[in-house]
């Protein structure tokens, strides 16, 4: 299985986990910052700034595209309840 | 008999209450609710206050209130204003306490607008079908205006007072600052200006314990905002209008909102414990050890200052502002019965009360047979919002050797991690429990 590298810059923390992984699932286990609310999408507490490898994540679906620009949020910042891990390193922070 | 606490409705006026030259209050009072959204008593009961001012061109009314009070909100409205006339509806926070009356007044107000806070705007489904009102609403931000003719409402972005979407609105020509949450608190008196009522001191600093405290951070933030301004009354949400002496309320929130400790550069890492035979205990006094070795000097590398506690020697709420000032939290309980014991569970759940997302924070404990309360807390603490960077220690009947070197190890990590001196891991997700 394709496997992906990613690294929670508050924590001092790279985790190799398979492809298709949400960072929320790897996030929770780690014990990285990034909090959550809904875990739907939609209350956008878990927006997460992506330091690099914003390519490597899925596209965002129409929900979380319209729930990031509800809450203005900056650019290469994703909801780590829905970004998925398509491969390579990225590099995440909590906001 | 007992004099009453509260003024009665017997004695409440049924026309607006001018505030100030073309302002006035138009909202209701509610003097025998006795508890608040669950986590507030209300001896005094409390007030749903809603604004109007007017303008050359038009009237803005600013907030509603709970829906079972909205005919006399109404009432009070149509004294001062036609429907024809309102050009402009603010909204500086959507609780239903404040919403209640918003979707009949904008069908009764087919001129107005609406104005809430960007992060309102998509919380509004919750509230009513905008479709109904599509084209009347609008978003807004600090430093975005209104314009009434010849005066102008000014918006402050303040969330997290204490929800999302929380904002404040100024009427600059009059120094009025209409601060919804903010600075207000539950206490009915019909008097309802801060010179004329009963003292409501203790009625203002409750409400900032339970509703503002968990936001102090953001409370700063929004001081930040209001103390340059020439205020000459604050017009909150509940409670009286204070237009005596308003900065004092301001100097309050922020005395109220600052450390309650005194602080300095050192980072402080709090231990909690409460064992049955001892050996939890131990383990205390272990991850203790472990976090003093890695916890320096007082030289340029930071210290930290690691302290230990009984859970067993104290109501929750002094561990509580503790908690509130520590920089790491970690947590020691047997198991009992399947779970962490009720003292600690008392504990945990008081932590709503104070804003601790982002404190580093850790488990560990002895247990007979299955120890379970070690992953119970971990997953209370991330649900707090807390950082659980280490795994925690576990440790069946009296801990060994290794077990003990294992509670010394995650203090040490703990430490370090604090200090911003945690080495970077390279793992495995597969090997992540």
């Amino acid at each position: 299985m394709p496997k992906a590298q990613v690294t929670f810059q508050d924590i001092g923390v790279t985790v190799t986990v398979p492809a298709g992984t949400r960072l929320i699932e790897v996030s929770e286990k780690v014990g990285a910052g990034i909090t959550y609310g809904c875990r739907e999408g939609e209350c956008c507490t878990c927006l997460t700034k992506i330091v690099s490898g914003h390519e490597n994540l899925a596209a965002p679906s129409v929900l979380e595209d319209q729930v990031l620009k509800d809450n203005l949020a900056p650019r290469h910042h994703r909801l780590a309840c829905q970004a998925q891990i398509l491969g390579g390193s990225i590099v995440v922070k909590p906001t | 008999m007992a004099a009453p606490t509260t003024m009665r409705a017997t004695a409440d006026h049924a026309d607006a209450v001018a505030v100030a030259p073309g302002v006035h209050w138009i909202g209701a009072f509610d003097p025998d609710l006795r508890s608040f959204d669950i986590i507030l008593r209300t001896a005094n009961g409390t007030s749903y206050n809603a604004y109007a001012v007017r303008g050359g061109t038009g009237v803005a009314v600013i907030d509603t209130v709970k829906a079972g009070f909205s005919e006399r909100f109404f009432h009070r409205l149509e004294t001062i204003a036609d429907y024809d006339e309102i050009t402009t509806v603010v909204l500086n926070h959507l609780e239903p306490d404040h919403s209640g009356a918003l979707p009949e007044l904008l069908r009764r107000a087919p001129r107005a607008q609406l104005y809430v806070s960007h992060q309102a705007r998509p919380m509004l489904k919750g509230l009513f079908d905008p479709a109904e009102f599509a084209g009347r609403i609008t978003g807004v931000g600090s430093g975005d205006t209104v314009d009434l003719g010849g005066r102008r409402l000014e918006f402050f972005n303040t969330p997290y007072l204490h929800w999302p979407d929380t904002q404040c609105t100024w009427l600059e020509d009059e120094g009025l600052l209409f601060s919804g949450d903010f600075l207000g608190c539950h206490y009915c008196d019909t008097r309802l200006f801060n010179d004329a009522v009963g003292d409501f001191r203790f009625s203002f600093d409750y409400y900032y314990a339970h509703i503002m405290r968990p936001f102090r951070a953001h409370v700063r933030s929004a001081l930040d905002l209001i103390e340059p301004l020439l205020l000459r009354a604050i017009l909150p949400a509940h409670g009286p209008v204070l237009r005596e002496d308003p900065r004092d309320y301001v100097r309050r929130y922020r005395a109220l909102s600052g450390s309650g400790l005194h602080r300095n550069q050192v980072k402080t890492l709090a231990i909690f414990y409460i064992s049955a035979y001892g050996a939890t205990r131990r383990m205390a006094e272990a991850v203790a050890a472990g976090a003093e070795t890695a916890a320096g000097d007082n030289d340029a590398t930071g210290a930290v200052r690691v302290s230990l506690y009984d859970i067993e020697g104290s109501e929750p709420q002094p561990f509580v502002d503790l908690i509130e000032e520590a920089d790491a939290l970690i947590i020691g309980s047997p198991t009992i019965n399947g779970d962490a014991v009720k003292p600690v569970w008392d504990l945990l759940s008081s932590l709503t009360m104070v804003d601790v997302k982002g404190k580093l924070g850790a488990a560990f404990g002895s247990y007979g047979w299955s120890g379970e309360a070690v992953p119970m807390i971990e997953d209370r603490l991330r649900r707090l919002k807390l950082r659980v960077p280490v795994q925690g220690i576990k440790a069946q009947l009296s801990p060994t050797p290794e077990e003990f070197a294992a509670c010394h190890s995650l203090g040490r990590d703990i430490a370090l991690h604090l200090l911003g001196r945690a080495e970077a891991r390279v793992i495995d997700m597969a090997s992540l429990a």
